[in-house]
């Protein structure tokens, strides 16, 4: 069977046979699927306002998912690009607010550097380890997550604390805040999305048009050749892990800068993690990522309106789970697509 | 000098040792399942996941049933389950080992979180629903110090460090723990000496999953009584970083777990000292060491511990 027909068929398949899995789950539970799948596709499709929503959650999830995908193509898992994007957020809402003086075109560039730059050196700290030490990525990631969550937990409390009630940040100063591009109701929707877009330009560009992008992935693909043909396999991991965390950090510009203007501790919200399975769906390509984080958008928005007709909202990481199965283990799509073709 | 006496009170108070004890033992249970899986060559990043199911499904059957031990047998069948799935993934399909393991522990958070508003009508946390009772030795209790540290422990502790005695043994002693090293060095050699490559694996991967499994009953119904969203709150890494430390053995294994709970313990204790004010505000800033800790270690020590040289990498008979 063609190659690339292949590539869209197992993530395809993968979140059919999920869906599937999760309908009996809805049954089990005695609530009927139809009502909710209903719901879902009108929490995130039924109106302007849900439309507006579900572009406004895919914004990050695009980025996120470019983080994690570049990063596989490197041949290293980041699974700390939570970690990355609330760093990013973090820092660039603690000098943002502060922006006052400056006009928008110095200001917002300015507070974007700022995240990516976060989000790349917190990151290139778990690649300068793995390409110095051998620790592997997905530990120290993992423990970098948890490490950043204490301490915007101790900032937000703490240093930055502004108000009472929920943990926040100083609102970040007018002129770095990204400019609306439409408004429905309440709910604005702003440039973000442009953003992310551009950066899955920035990356086809990076991968396929660069030496740059040729050694990363080289290195991601047999690391003793590349070393053989002359590719310094440490640089690379370093460089890569920086740039996957500048994609995850850039996520984090769009969401304090787009949506909450302040940071918050709910700010990041599992949409690092929502990245991998981003990644595996849409086979770390930029064009598949803008269209799986499309998808994933749409479930995390709909899924709100599920909860009110008594299905819980996790059901969206049930589904994730089993996709980011389906496609790991992508023999077994495989397996059952050929076994049909031969009963044919 | 505030800050060295309080450091010094923390070491000299028996509380220190007992809840670096208590804090451990979920680490050594964990830690064990990894050593397990991954000396037969099967890397098993689930752990997390199969604990949160673990301290799940104890608490679910503690709550149906009246008994605690039914609840810590059901978290050991969870764990079974879900280290299956992972041995099913990783052996007979050969995938991503690293990504499956990332899809099982998003699975068993999003279906202990999904489950429960409908069995327990609420979101986030569960009411208390009983929990081991700890177990006092009369005679030891009475010493002074030692007493205060050994006299009342919840049986979990004890379970763990006979666990460790028991995998020393099997692992090192026993000719199944032979083949499981030789599965995880070399396959292809173990194959052609009629050694069952898959076997072994299934049965590593699924006793990592009864060692996680426990580890997750200990969290809930051993410790607290109750189960929260994400209870595991990255233990099963912090195990995982344990294993390496404890270079693939049961024994390092589960003095690195010590180390680590020691550290948590560390935390602990100095947030509640009296000679020095730490602040809520500050309090986060304690709760960083252990995963500090954590990164430190595993970039010092990883390079110098003997990794299994199949970890990892699938196997597949050549046809």
């Amino acid at each position: 069977m063609n190659k690339k027909f292949m590539a869209i068929l197992v993530p395809v398949v993968s979140v059919l046979i999920a869906l599937a899995i999760s309908t009996i789950i809805i049954i089990l539970i005695g609530k009927n699927p139809i009502d909710a799948y209903g719901a879902l596709i009108k929490g995130s499709f039924g109106s302007k306002q849900a439309i507006a929503d579900t572009v406004i959650k895919t914004t990050p999830l695009i980025l996120t998912g470019l983080a994690v995908g570049f990063g596989f193509r490197a041949g290293v898992f980041n699974i700390g690009a939570e970690g990355q994007m609330v760093m990013g957020a973090l820092i660039a809402a603690t000098f943002a607010s502060n922006f006052g003086f400056l006009p928008p075109l110095i200001a917002i560039p300015l507070t974007i550097l700022i995240a990516m730059s976060v989000g790349a050196g917190y990151a290139a700290i778990a690649g300068f380890l793995k390409a110095k030490t051998g620790a592997h990525e997905v530990v120290t990631t993992i423990m970098l997550n948890w490490i950043a969550t204490y301490f915007a937990s101790y900032m937000v409390t703490g240093p930055l604390k502004v108000g009472s009630g929920t943990p926040k940040s100083p609102e970040i100063a007018d002129s770095a805040q990204l400019p609306i591009l439409m408004k429905v109701g309440a709910i604005e929707m702003s440039a973000g999305i442009i953003i992310a877009i551009i950066a899955a330009i920035f990356m086809y560009i990076l991968l396929n048009k660069t030496t740059t992008g040729y050694e990363i992935k080289a290195v991601g693909f047999n690391p003793y050749a590349a070393e053989y043909g002359g590719i310094s396999v440490s640089k690379n991991i370093v460089l890569a892990m920086a740039i996957s965390g500048a994609l995850a950090g850039l996520a984090g510009a769009t969401e304090l800068m787009g949506v909450h203007h302040r940071f918050l501790g709910e700010l990041s919200g599992g949409k690092g993690f929502d990245g991998i399975s981003i990644a595996l769906i849409g086979q770390n390509n930029p064009i598949g990522i803008i269209f799986a984080a499309f998808l994933i958008g749409a479930l995390r928005t709909g899924s709100n309106e599920m909860q009110f007709i008594g299905v819980p909202k996790h059901m969206v990481m049930i589904i994730q789970g089993i996709v980011i199965f389906l496609v790991a283990a992508d023999r077994i799509v495989r397996t059952i697509m050929i076994r049909k073709r031969v009963e044919k | 000098m505030r800050i060295l006496e309080a450091i010094f009170l923390v070491f000299i108070n028996p509380l220190f040792y007992k809840i670096t004890l208590t804090a451990a033992t979920p680490l050594i249970f964990a830690s064990l399942g990894g050593v397990y899986s991954e000396i037969t060559g099967v890397v098993n990043i689930a752990l997390e996941g199969i604990m949160l199911l673990g301290a799940f499904t104890s608490v679910l059957f503690t709550w149906l049933t009246g008994n605690v031990w039914i609840g810590v047998f059901m978290a050991v069948i969870s764990g079974l389950a879900l280290a299956w799935l992972h041995a099913w993934g990783s052996i007979k399909w050969a995938g991503n080992q690293v990504v499956l393991g990332t899809a099982l522990i998003l699975i068993a958070q999003g279906v202990t979180g999904f489950l429960m508003e409908p069995i327990f009508g609420k979101p986030g946390q569960t009411d208390f629903v009983g929990k081991v009772e700890e177990l006092r030795i009369p005679g030891l209790a009475d010493i002074p110090f030692i007493g205060k540290v050994f006299g009342e422990l919840s049986p979990f502790v004890y379970m763990a460090f006979a666990a460790v005695a028991f995998s020393w043994w099997l692992i090192y002693k026993t000719r199944l723990g032979l083949r499981m090293r030789s599965v995880g060095e070399n396959p292809e050699a173990a194959d052609t000496l009629g050694i069952n490559v898959y076997g072994i694996r299934y049965f590593g991967v699924l006793m990592s999953g009864v060692w996680a499994g426990l580890a997750g009953a200990y969290l809930s119904v051993g410790e607290v009584g109750h189960f929260r969203e994400l209870m595991s709150g990255g233990r099963g890494f912090i195990a995982l970083a344990a294993m390496i430390l404890g270079n693939y053995n049961p024994v390092g294994a589960m003095l690195a777990s010590l180390l680590f709970g020691a550290s948590s313990a560390f935390a602990n204790q100095m947030q509640s000292s009296s000679l020095i004010h730490v602040s809520a505000t500050v309090k986060p800033l304690f709760d960083m060491i252990p995963f500090v800790l954590t990164i430190i270690v595993v970039a010092g020590f990883v390079g110098k511990s003997h990794v299994p040289k199949a970890d990892g990498v699938p196997y597949e008979k050549e046809a």
